[in-house]
């Protein structure tokens, strides 16, 4: 190593030790050490490679500038974690304040799947109603549905799949989930079931559904 | 007695937050008759699964990790911020 990199390494083992921490932080190894799970996480709530990079970046810079705060209680990862989550709330209250369009397939509304009016108002639409699903615990092993899955996700809406994702991978409660995303009670009970109903019906469409004609077929 | 569309809303929300008693009820007696509301509550489990085994997915695939020159920049801004005055620690 040259003498200038080696006055880079010092300089950056210097520049990162806070005051309180006595860990000695090395961006670089925590970019090695933790950067791809960062970014796989961060990449399954904004499905947007680019932006999950910038999070990524985000994350670590922001742990550089507060390092004095790592006290070590908690794994390092842990601690880079709870900074990425702020980002990824912040995020999201940045993405509130645009209007929100459809993506290209429209996740629908709960009111598209049952009748609106007439004797069978509030009823399931028959075309739209459940289906049985044949042993649906075997699909769980294998890797085409989890495909088929991850694509059903990403249809809906950006929010939506947000606050259902935060709440069932996350563990969230729901008053922390209103708080990062800037959303009332109300509106996360009707996105959750939203995204219930939708990703329900997109798997009955795109997996189930399809099954019973693979099965047939054996 | 209830419609689809009110035990399907009672159903999501039972897998968050605890249903009244009077709500419970009569939201079982639906789907003792409601095959369609019985299938929806039993997939909503399903799906329950599903979405928990999204994070156990193995990230293996190239797609879920920083693409090189991702890394190379990160670490290319990382450095630049070391070089900048250390701020006042908060």
């Amino acid at each position: 190593m040259d003498s200038d990199q080696l006055q880079a390494e010092e300089k950056s083992k210097v520049a990162a030790k806070g005051p309180k921490s006595g860990v000695l932080t090395n961006p670089d190894r925590w970019l090695e050490e933790h950067g791809d799970e960062l970014f796989g996480f961060a990449l399954s709530r904004v499905r947007d490679r680019s932006a999950a990079e910038d999070l990524v970046q985000e994350t670590f810079l922001a742990a550089l500038r507060s390092v004095g705060g790592f006290a070590g209680r908690s794994s390092e990862r842990t601690w880079l974690f709870g900074i990425l989550r702020n980002k990824l709330a912040d995020y999201y209250r940045l993405k509130s304040r645009e209007p929100v369009f459809a993506d290209d397939f429209l996740a629908p509304e709960e009111s598209s799947f049952f009748h609106a009016s007439g004797p069978r108002k509030g009823a399931w639409i028959k075309s739209l109603a459940p289906q049985p699903w044949t042993a649906p615990d075997e699909s769980l092993v294998q890797k085409e549905f989890h495909d088929v899955f991850h694509q059903c996700v990403a249809r809906l809406p950006t929010k939506v799949a947000q606050v259902f994702l935060s709440r069932e991978l996350d563990n969230l409660s729901s008053e922390q989930i209103c708080k990062d995303l800037n959303i009332s009670p109300n509106n996360f009970w009707v996105m959750s079931h939203r995204a219930r109903l939708a990703l329900r019906r997109c798997l009955e469409l795109h997996w189930f559904g399809k099954k019973k004609i693979r099965d047939e077929k054996d | 007695m209830l419609t689809c569309r009110e035990v399907t809303r009672l159903v999501s929300r039972s897998m968050q937050a605890k249903l009244s008693w009077p709500q419970r009820l009569r939201m079982r007696i639906h789907l003792l008759y409601c095959v369609w509301c019985r299938r929806y509550a039993t997939q909503i489990q399903f799906l329950r699964k599903a979405t928990g085994e999204l994070a156990n997915e193995t990230d293996d695939s190239p797609k879920a990790k920083l693409s090189p020159e991702a890394k190379h920049q990160i670490r290319a801004r990382l450095q630049e911020a070391l070089k900048e005055p250390p701020s006042s620690s908060h």
